[in-house]
């Protein structure tokens, strides 16, 4: 089954005719991106060695998205470890490298190599940001993710590509990880005050008219200052703990009058943009689209990852990611959401109320009280 | 008839939430009803104003609200009560009562007797309070100091609120946090997923006998809201399994109430005597479903372990699988029955380990889990346990579940480990002395009374008062 196959509005032609034209598109860019990886010209060494196990040829046998089903599913284990150079396709030696590192809590963290994808990625998404609330030239505070994570770059990057400065306060967010497990709550408090302490001196310093930062930080942030008095007009949030209820209770109490965007990203892809909230509706679900054709979402059954789930209905989020710098085709992702209808701007598949991929084990509660 | 949705009270305002959790009857899986969900961020942000909505109290002497406290326990037994404030659903009591046993397995008649508890807690708060403040002058706390006992005193309130993560397993244990509201602190509460009907039945009792909504603040949620709120109370109370309470330990700021370990100890002498204890050792076990901290899990004895726990398992076989609606119902069925399953599963494995033995097996009517009235539930079980190192000894599970453990008189009271009441039988001086002075004892009864039976002005498990309020010293120039 195709990605985007199921049935669409029938009155909406425009938006029929749209979704069958970014499939066609799909289909091109994958070609050109598998010609590109499993080119022993241009490809990696890692494709190019995995290549030697496949029973196709992915030159000759893969033309649409849907023959990514090949390749079978991508483990994300393969990125743990090195040499990650193994990953730089040939063609592209020569360019400056980046690194970036997802999970490392406990363990050899997952590395992924980057060139320009990152900032092509926040470029784009920088472009649909609005300029009323987003205004060009306006300065930003990162206040997220820092050292081996991208956001640390990619927000600078944005901020650049709409004219800006951004200024960020470091955080670790291993730490927090580390200290949510062992349940050490005053330190984490402690941690969060020593962030954000950092933050509204900056604020308080600065004219920031722009924000990224996480749900969590935002409340603490929020708690503390009325950030929309202190000039801010637009805040970009990130997180997969962000639900509707969330969204509403950042419109409506945290930042009220602050233009409030909903992101979902992560290093293995780009960015997901969130449908724009139409306050005339009053619906505060949150929705994904992924940036076709660089990555593809499908939400499929989690007990068959080939079969995806009738629109509306709960999957678990397949990722592909198509670049030039990375191919990741099929990745089973750690979320799960409802599956959405294409819409207008985004004419292909998207995910509704993101959360974590929650199989439940049986816990047996030892002890009445 | 609208939809029937539970929404938060903050600060006793209602707010429905996007998103919900279902309710749902464990007999046929029916929907009973959703339940908003807060998010954590709500809870600390609400809390920023908690002084504010604390200082509501005080527009009322303590005297006052033990009335209001009064006229609420009449309202709880007896009245038709909105579920929220503004609600258009209200329950009667047999309402209450039918969705508390549908929602948590809890049979309608161990329901009643719930309700009775509190009903008696409410109606005789000013001797609750008499116990927790060991017979204070409570119009010390209108003023801020007075004179008790011929000597000038002052009392320091430590927080604006009280946070209570609450449990579901026994609508009981929500007189623990009731006093808080006489004694002018606010309430903070998350309650069970199963059981919100108690707290915001009490609650609403308390606002229609004339407390302020605003004293009330009542969080449904996932578990991720319970950091949010213990940290965020100023002091707190967590009802909660072992490893969920083990993180909180220490922090001076939360009370925690997890498993009680509760048991009956005898000496030499009186395990001789232990036949004529029967009703009270099975009772200790039996009662409310075996589901709370303060039934019996464990009976401690230096000889005759193995006919005591002969003559208990003989006993409590008695006791069956009824449906829920049975007025004869004394087990608690498990909402999950997965769990039941699971649980009896970890009681066999127990069984491995060598020096114990299932008694009840002979004499029940089939196997440890039941099925009636469309729900599963596990049937009364005793074991004899020959070593108190083994796993049992320590044991404490969701239903009518004992060890009987052999132990040494002389290693009595070091083997014992945490134990919330003690019930401790013996004319031995030496051996009651050694039970005053074992530190693992928290309420301890000298004499055959059973485990349950608490008397509300003996405060147990941390002094709620005291968890609150502060002596400070005081002077006034004359």
């Amino acid at each position: 089954m195709s990605a985007t196959a199921h049935a669409l509005n029938p009155q909406d032609q425009n938006l029929q005719q749209a979704a069958a034209e970014s499939r066609a598109r799909l289909d091109a860019h994958v070609r050109e991106i598998v010609q590109w990886h499993f080119n022993p010209e241009t490809g990696c060494p890692f494709w190019l060695e995995k290549a030697k196990t496949f029973d196709f040829d992915p030159l000759k046998d893969v033309q649409t998205y849907d023959d990514l089903k090949l390749f079978g599913h991508f483990q994300d284990e393969w990125l743990r470890g090195g040499p990650v150079r193994r990953w730089v396709p040939k063609g592209l030696v020569g360019e400056p490298i980046y690194v970036f590192e997802t999970g490392g809590t406990t363990g050899v963290p997952k590395s992924r190599i980057n060139m320009h994808d990152f900032e092509i990625d926040y470029s784009n998404f920088g472009d649909g940001l609005s300029d009323d609330t987003f205004p060009p030239g306006s300065d930003w505070l990162m206040l997220g993710p820092t050292g081996p994570r991208r956001l640390r770059l990619a927000i600078e990057h944005l901020a650049h590509h709409r004219g800006g400065i951004s200024f960020h306060v470091d955080l670790d967010p291993r730490w927090v990880t580390r200290l949510v497990k062992n349940k050490r709550w005053d330190e984490l408090e402690a941690y969060k005050e020593h962030v954000s302490g950092q933050a509204l001196k900056i604020l308080r310093a600065h004219e920031i008219r722009c924000i990224f930062t996480t749900p969590k930080l935002l409340e603490h942030l929020a708690d503390k200052i009325d950030l929309v008095k202190y000039g801010i007009t637009g805040i970009f949030c990130g997180g997969t703990e962000m639900n509707a209820d969330f969204h509403r209770f950042a419109r409506e109490e945290l930042v009220p009058g602050a233009d409030f965007v909903p992101v979902y990203g992560n290093t293995l892809m780009g960015l997901a943009r969130a449908k724009p909230f139409d306050p005339a509706t009053g619906d505060y679900t949150i929705t994904y689209y992924p940036p076709h054709p660089r990555a593809v979402f499908e939400i499929v059954n989690p007990d068959d990852l080939d079969e995806i789930v009738p629109y509306h209905e709960t999957g678990r989020v397949l990722l592909t990611t198509l670049t030039k710098e990375f191919f990741m085709p099929r990745f089973a992702e750690r979320d799960e959401g409802e599956r959405a209808e294409p819409v207008p701007g985004s004419p292909w598949d998207g995910v509704s109320n993101l959360r974590l991929f929650s199989r439940f084990a049986k816990k047996v509660a030892v002890g009445v009280y | 008839m609208n939809e029937l949705h539970l929404p938060l009270l903050r600060a006793g305002k209602p707010y429905r939430t996007l998103d919900s959790a279902s309710l749902t009857d464990v007999r046929t899986g029916e929907p009973l009803g959703t339940v908003s969900q807060a998010i954590p961020g709500m809870i600390t942000r609400d809390l920023q104003q908690a002084e504010e909505n604390r200082r509501s109290l005080d527009a009322f002497t303590v005297a006052e609200l033990i009335d209001i406290t009064h006229k609420a326990a009449k309202l709880f037994g007896e009245a038709e009560l909105p579920l929220y404030p503004g609600a258009d659903q209200g329950f009667t009591p047999e309402q209450y009562l039918q969705h508390l046993s549908a929602t948590t397995g809890m049979p309608m008649a161990l329901g009643e007797m719930n309700l009775e508890k509190i009903t008696g807690v409410m109606a005789g708060i000013e001797g609750v309070l008499d116990g927790l403040t060991r017979g204070l002058d409570l119009s010390v706390l209108d003023g801020g100091w007075g004179e008790d006992g011929g000597r000038r005193v002052s009392y320091q309130r430590l927080t604006s609120t009280l946070g209570a993560v609450l449990p579901n397993n026994s609508p009981g244990v929500h007189n623990l946090w009731l006093p808080a509201i006489p004694l002018k602190v606010k309430l903070v509460l998350r309650t069970g997923s199963s059981e919100p009907w108690t707290p915001y039945r009490m609650t609403m009792a308390m606002i229609e006998a004339g407390a302020p909504a605003e004293a009330f603040s009542l969080y449904p949620s996932g578990h991720g809201a319970v950091p949010a709120l213990l940290v965020g109370t100023g002091r707190s109370m967590f009802f909660g399994d072992q490893s969920t309470v083990e993180a909180w330990k220490g922090t001076g700021k939360v009370q925690l109430h997890g498993p009680g370990w509760s048991k009956v100890i005898f000496d030499e002498t009186s395990a001789d005597g232990w036949s004529d204890h029967l009703d009270m050792l099975t009772s200790s076990v039996a009662m409310n479903g075996g589901r709370s901290c303060i039934n019996c899990s464990g009976v401690w004895t230096p000889k005759n372990g193995r006919e005591i726990a002969d003559a208990m398992a003989r006993k409590l076989a008695e006791i069956d699988a009824l449906p829920l609606d049975h007025p004869d119902a004394r087990l608690a069925a498990f909402p999950d029955p997965e769990v039941a399953r699971l649980i009896s599963d970890m009681i066999d494995d127990y069984l491995t380990t060598p020096g114990a033995e299932d008694l009840t097996a002979k004499y029940r009517s089939g196997g440890r889990v039941a099925e009636a009235g469309g729900c599963t539930f596990l049937r009364p079980t005793v074991i004899h346990v020959t070593d108190p190192e083994h796993p049992v000894a320590d044991a404490e599970l969701m239903f009518p579940f004992v060890g009987v453990v052999d132990c040494p008189q002389d290693e009595m009271f070091e083997a014992i480990g945490p134990t919330l009441i003690g019930t401790v039988i013996s004319d031995d001086q030496g051996f009651l002395n050694r039970a005053l002075d074992c530190k693992d004892i928290d309420r301890l009864n000298l004499g055959p009374i059973p485990t349950y039976k608490i008397s509300w002005d003996q405060p147990h498990e941390g002094n709620l008062f005291d968890h609150l309020y502060h002596q400070r010293a005081f002077q006034i120039a004359s």
